[in-house]
């Protein structure tokens, strides 16, 4: 593993995010913004500048964490089809807030990346696909569209350089599963947001049925900063398997959350304690969330870990979004998993059983233990379901579901089983979950009907 | 049938004209949809029948198809939704800093629970999921804009200057 200085890291992606209209062309300009993009244009062939970012081994900031030039080599050369490349900037991952600061506040950046990454893909269309409720961000990055036609750098003689590309903001309305990258495709086709069974695979038949590029805000903005800084001081931020800066966003019961950029492969615990000011209220860490609400759980003690792709894997999570959900002692985990269940329930789309069903079933589950009605056995049966669900359906909101509570159950699993024996008479508050629909229960009308019906026997 | 149904409702010509540079982008003008039913929120206020009906006539798709596209989405405003939108955000990280005080705050003071509107049509309420903006918990969104790091205080303050 490359040695990791954390006192000679530059910020790249947040660098100016604070100063005074840093969102303006002219800003950006003016701290040599879109000199990488003219050199890459004028100077590279595409399939160098795809060599180049497989050589940095710039890996997916979204959540899955795929290596972008393999993804990028994936879609066909030999093909007629008009190619298109979409940012994913819907960024809804419980716990995820990076990409809006980038949108916000720095968004040439993102175009930038985008325009040399439409270069190396070939393509001429772009559109980013921004979450309904980011209305800054989207107008941010509409205002910095507009500038960019105006000044040539995007259009139909991109630079003076006779590349052609067009670029579109489009805007979700409210829906996680449009992160995911076939749900987005869909929903950016005018339909429901339903994901697709994979392969085919985006790269060679995604969206109109043509080749597609599905690539993250913070992926793309690096692409940017690999190629005005070069490749060599990438791979110079933390580990070699995947390098360079990241933003990780620290929420929960911190002194300090926010977007941190930081080398990739920081301790967590000194991202807790040093950059978002510790556990808040003087109070103990119990646990932390490291990857978004869809990773696998950490307990205080298995905190102390790199916060990159290899070294979370090894302690059986992720580095997902960088969403680092932070708990403090006082926090019932029960209280907490039910808020999540809840979160997925929600969202699945439907079309898969397993998830449907299994999302539903655990919040029910969940929300009984909670409740004070829970049965001795329902521990393992949400053990048993999220193991059951994983892996079985078309795309990973299942797994995404049943990996924090799969985690929890067994991590925490005493605070289970002692709501379960308290039984019930104990305290019905729900301080995370929200109210809870009373298994069972009839609405005063109906109540009244099986009355009349009972007292006519 | 050769009698469809009236469509009762125009797009203004800015609306047309918007519609006509939307249909350049896209392949498709299904592809449009989204778009242009916020753009049918914003020149209605909100989306009823009427409006399904004419952006189905506009985009030449079936009102059904509009209709199934409309309703697996949550962020559209829809007919009887209040003047003010107030979203809550509910997911854990918010959760974790307090969303429930907020949200029994709202009940309160607006004699409404999550999911109705005010009787004077000015407030709506509902509860969310996650609107990334974890780091300014809690926070609740207001029509188009982020209401961050809220306290009793400041909601109160909040509720104060949206009546007026």
């Amino acid at each position: 593993m490359a040695e990791i200085k954390p006192e000679k890291f530059e910020k790249v992606l947040t660098k100016y995010v604070d100063q005074e209209g840093s969102a303006s062309l002219d800003f950006y300009r003016g701290h040599g913004g879109y000199e990488a993009a003219e050199r890459v244009l004028k100077e590279l062939k595409p399939d160098e500048v795809i060599e180049t970012v497989k050589d940095s081994s710039l890996r997916g900031r979204g959540g899955a964490g795929f290596p972008c030039g393999l993804k990028w080599s994936f879609v066909p050369k030999d093909t007629d089809k008009p190619k298109y490349l979409v940012v994913n900037a819907d960024e809804s991952e419980p716990g995820t807030f990076k990409d809006r600061v980038i949108m916000e506040r720095d968004p040439h950046q993102l175009i930038e990346g985008s325009l040399i990454s439409a270069y190396a893909l070939d393509s001429h269309i772009c559109y980013i696909y921004i979450r309904g409720e980011y209305y800054d961000g989207f107008l941010a990055m509409q205002k910095a569209i507009d500038e960019a036609y105006e000044a040539g750098i995007l259009g139909e003689n991109v630079l003076g350089t006779g590349f052609r590309l067009d670029m579109t903001m489009h805007r979700g309305a409210g829906a996680y599963i449009c992160g995911e990258e076939t749900g987005l495709l869909s929903s950016l086709e005018g339909k429901r947001g339903l994901p697709k069974i994979k392969p085919p695979f985006p790269a060679v038949e995604g969206l109109f049925r043509c080749p597609t590029v599905v690539n993250n805000v913070e992926t793309l903005s690096c692409v940017t900063h690999i190629f005005d800084r070069g490749v060599d001081w990438f791979k110079s931020i933390g580990p070699p398997e995947g390098p360079g800066p990241k933003l990780l966003c620290v929420s929960g019961h911190v002194e300090r959350p926010g977007t941190y950029e930081v080398p990739m492969g920081i301790n967590l615990l000194d991202l807790v304690n040093n950059h978002a000011g510790g556990i808040w209220k003087g109070n103990k860490l119990k646990a932390i969330i490291p990857g978004g609400s869809s990773a696998k759980i950490l307990t205080a003690e298995e905190c102390d870990v790199g916060m990159d792709y290899e070294s979370l894997a090894a302690k059986d999570t992720m580095l997902g979004s960088g969403g680092v959900i932070v708990m403090d002692d006082k926090t019932d985990m029960v209280d907490a998993l039910y808020n999540l269940l809840r979160f997925y329930a929600h969202e699945s789309c439907g079309q898969c059983t397993p998830c449907r069903e299994g999302t539903g079933w655990l919040q029910k589950i969940c929300g009984r233990i909670l409740h004070g009605d829970g049965r001795p056995e329902d521990p393992d049966m949400m053990l048993d379901l999220s193991k059951k669900m994983c892996g079985r359906t078309i795309c990973v909101l299942a797994d995404a579901a049943a990996f924090p509570c799969e985690s929890i159950v067994s991590k925490f699993r005493a605070e289970f089983d002692e709501k379960i024996e308290a039984g019930d008479g104990h305290e019905r508050t729900v301080h995370l979950g929200g109210p809870l629909v009373q298994p069972g229960a009839l609405s005063a009308h109906n109540q009244e009907r099986l009355d009349e019906l009972q007292g006519g026997h | 049938m050769s009698d469809a149904p009236a469509v009762k409702k125009k797009f203004s010509n800015k609306g047309l004209e918007f519609i006509e540079w939307l249909l350049g982008r896209y392949p498709n003008k299904q592809a449009a949809l989204l778009p242009v039913l916020r753009l049918a929120e914003e020149e209605f206020g909100n989306i009823d029948n009427d409006s399904v009906m004419l952006v189905a006539e506009t985009l030449e798709l079936s009102p059904g198809y509009v209709w199934g596209v409309l309703t697996f989405y949550t962020h559209y405003r829809r007919e009887g939704d209040g003047k003010y939108l107030l979203q809550v955000c509910s997911t854990l990280p918010c959760a974790l800093r307090g969303c429930r005080d907020i949200q029994h705050r709202l009940e309160e003071k607006l004699g409404i629970e999550a999911g109705e509107t005010t009787e004077d049509g000015l407030f709506t309420l509902k509860k969310v999921e996650c609107l990334g903006s974890c780091d300014t918990a809690p926070v609740v969104q207001v029509n188009e804009k982020y209401h961050e790091n809220l306290d009793i205080e400041e909601l109160d303050r909040l509720l104060e200057t949206l009546r007026g």
